[in-house]
């Protein structure tokens, strides 16, 4: 079954096209590892697919149905730059409240349960802004998981978290993968991320660079992708590329 | 296509105007009870109904951009919404030096004027928020939204201050009033004839100010790519 | 059903996040409080003119110190990126407006509840002569106040300049309603009931609130979602 699906996606901002031309199809159960350099419109696509922002043409369908059906939301889990959770709510507050807006059936047991999963039971009367760095990125990761979501939307998942929290999260991604769910994580750190892919999908300055199975190549060395698919360096640029008279 | 209607609406606009500044400063006499102010009412309601027209088509566009998405609605209600903030402008300033020969002052806190003047802000606040937005698309669906907000809002603010005091003049033209006699029937012509002008003029303008809008998005653009290549 | 649980789920947390560190409304109250000291320098506070103008300067107060609360209604949501995760969830945009709506028209009551009993004192009023209309009519007036307040937040949310721009937007839409609020509150205050020359103010109101309440729910997808 197709879990994930672009067609012809373009995102623009004013006239600068973030996107353009983007197409890919993966299968549910997949894990794509989304790289490219800074600016080359990976938050872009992960907003898309997260309902946050419009195609401006060109459409996407996840779990086969628009990102903005409130139905194909509630299986969609996020991580995104910021933890997502409000500094003056309690951990247990905010896991209730996204169990609330996620609609899910016991929202207490869930909270719970994720508060154990995540170690934090202990201090679920605690202030989210009382908290210390790896125990805010735990209660985003509790956060993100609370409705059980078969599509995870991660943006740079393992950048700014500390050992705990990604040896948790890695935790999780595998058990969610073994369960059939599928997950879409944009990345710098090539190696945490190649280990859990399945697929690695390439963008360019908004074009598709690059898609297909990770391969082992891949994984014994992690910049191969870019080498053989990302933007020439500035060394290996034709010489009439620099036309710009000094 | 625009630089037709620029050209073409421009010019006969300026004729119109010469045509009916002759009939209104040479042929048509003094008012009964006015005397010769009465004159500047020909620059008073045609550039407020112009202004409405203004601000209906930018509601318009504004509800179409957000529909479609489409650039040209966004040239069109930014460009309609600050002819419209110009013509209204001249509403206003004619009506406070009537006010000033016929009341005595510049300005009272009448029902009309005061709705008049709200409207005036609720555009200009359509204007900054324009200016605090950079993301060209963010800024372009959300003045459309205040676009739609603000159609609505002079609507209501028209509506509530005629409730509440008016010492303004009551509707003049026939087609309010209903009956014939409040209105000499050379001076209601006179009217329809300098809406009509102002109206081609109206179309000039914004036609101009789409034009501007237009090279002023290539101008962001362009800095765009430059940013992009450094 | 859901639906309804999401929005107070969204009011819910809005509220318990304000009345945990009562930022928004401290400030807001004892702006209002100034407010009304202040008055008493611009009226001669004993006179009978000061009962003509009770509800244009009530509304005033209301109107100055109600920015503050609305200014932190969408402000909440930008540290850690909370607005995102709020959009990401499986609510409809209608929801999320009228839950954080609902967080701000409860918040300006509380001003309001505190305001009125103080200017009753401050200026010895009798204020309370008819006192459920006076409710009501609070109400409908503060509801507009919430819910132009909760959309221009949402349009203005990722401006810099935010704090400025959502009263300079607000205040000239919102004056059909204040002028409503005013006129109808003065003669509350004076204890007559509304009559038939003052019921087209009523109606002004709950228009105002039907017409602004529907149109935000509608857009307000549209302006979050970019």
């Amino acid at each position: 079954m197709t879990a994930l699906e672009a067609h012809g996606l373009w995102k623009y901002y004013g006239d600068f096209a973030a996107l353009q031309q983007v197409s890919f199809e993966f299968a549910a159960g997949s894990c794509i590892a989304l790289l490219g350099r800074n600016g080359a419109g990976k938050t872009t696509l992960l907003r898309i697919l997260a309902g946050l922002s419009q195609t401006s043409e060109g459409q996407v369908r996840i779990l086969g149905g628009n990102p903005r059906q409130p139905a194909i939301r509630a299986r969609i889990g996020i991580i995104g730059h910021g933890i997502g959770v409000y500094d003056e709510l309690s951990a247990e507050e905010n896991l209730l409240t996204f169990a609330r807006l996620y609609a899910i059936d016991h929202p207490a047991k869930a909270v719970d349960h994720w508060l154990e999963r995540t170690d934090l039971d202990r201090v679920r009367r605690g202030l989210a802004r009382e908290f210390s760095r790896g125990m805010r990125q735990r209660l985003a990761i509790a956060r993100a998981f609370i409705h059980n979501p078969n599509f995870l939307i991660l943006d740079e998942p393992f950048t700014s978290l500390d050992d705990r929290a990604i040896a948790l999260l890695q935790g999780l991604l595998k058990d969610a993968l073994a369960q059939g769910a599928t997950v879409v994580l944009s990345t710098h750190q090539l190696k945490e991320a190649l280990e859990l892919a399945s697929h690695v999908l390439l963008l360019n300055r908004g074009k598709l660079a690059f898609t297909g199975t990770r391969t082992a190549d891949m994984l014994v060395d992690p910049g191969w992708v870019y080498r053989h698919y990302g933007e020439p360096t500035a060394s290996a640029s034709p010489a009439n590329g620099e036309s710009t008279a000094a | 296509m625009r630089d037709k209607l620029i050209y073409g609406a421009g010019i006969f606009a300026a004729l119109y105007f010469v045509r009916n500044l002759y009939v209104i400063l040479l042929q048509l006499p003094d008012e009964a009870l006015q005397g010769a102010v009465y004159r500047i009412f020909f620059f008073h309601l045609p550039p407020y109904f112009a202004a409405v027209a203004c601000f209906f088509g930018a509601a318009i566009a504004s509800g179409l951009y957000l529909k479609t998405k489409q650039w040209k609605y966004d040239v069109f209600a930014v460009s309609a919404t600050e002819v419209g903030l110009a013509l209204a402008a001249m509403n206003l300033v004619t009506g406070m030096i009537w006010g000033r020969q016929q009341w005595g002052i510049w300005w009272t806190w009448d029902a009309r004027l005061t709705s008049a003047l709200i409207t005036w802000l609720i555009y200009l606040g359509y204007l900054m928020l324009r200016e605090g937005i950079k993301d060209p698309s963010e800024r372009a669906k959300n003045s459309a939204v205040l676009s739609i907000f603000a159609l609505f809002a002079v609507y209501f603010t028209y509506k509530a201050n005629v409730w509440y005091r008016t010492q303004h003049p009551g509707p003049v033209l026939t087609i309010r009033t209903g009956d014939a006699g409040t209105i000499d029937p050379a001076m209601q012509a006179m009217i329809y004839h300098n809406l009509g002008a102002f109206l081609l003029l109206t179309v000039a303008l914004v036609a101009v100010r789409m034009n501007l809008e237009d090279s002023q998005r290539a101008v962001e653009s362009l800095r765009r790519r430059a940013h992009a290549i450094a | 059903m859901n639906y309804l649980r999401q929005v107070a789920a969204i009011a819910g947390k809005d509220l318990r996040s304000e009345l945990r560190t009562k930022e928004a409304l401290n400030a807001s109250l004892s702006f209002a409080v100034v407010i009304l000291l202040l008055f008493s320098f611009v009226v001669d506070p004993d006179s009978e003119m000061l009962e003509q103008m009770s509800g244009g300067l009530l509304w005033m107060v209301f109107a100055f110190s109600g920015t503050l609360i609305l200014n932190r209604g969408f402000a909440r949501e930008i540290p850690n990126d909370c607005l995102d995760a709020l959009i990401a969830s499986p609510i409809p945009g209608s929801a999320l407006f009228l839950g954080k709506a609902i967080a701000n028209f409860a918040l300006i009551a509380i001003i309001e509840a505190i305001c009125f009993p103080v200017f009753g004192i401050l200026y010895n009023l009798n204020w309370t002569q008819q006192l459920p209309v006076l409710l009501g009519v609070s109400a409908l007036a503060t509801w507009s106040m919430a819910t132009l307040g909760t959309m221009f937040g949402a349009l203005t949310v990722n401006m810099q300049l935010r704090e400025l721009m959502l009263p300079m937007l607000i205040y000239p839409m919102l004056i059909p309603a204040l002028m409503a609020a005013m006129q109808l509150t003065t003669l509350l205050i004076a204890g007559q009931p509304i009559d038939a020359e003052h019921a087209i103010w009523l109606r002004v109101l709950i228009a105002f609130d039907i017409i602004f309440t529907s149109l935000a729910a509608v857009l307000v997808e549209t302006v979050l979602v970019g």
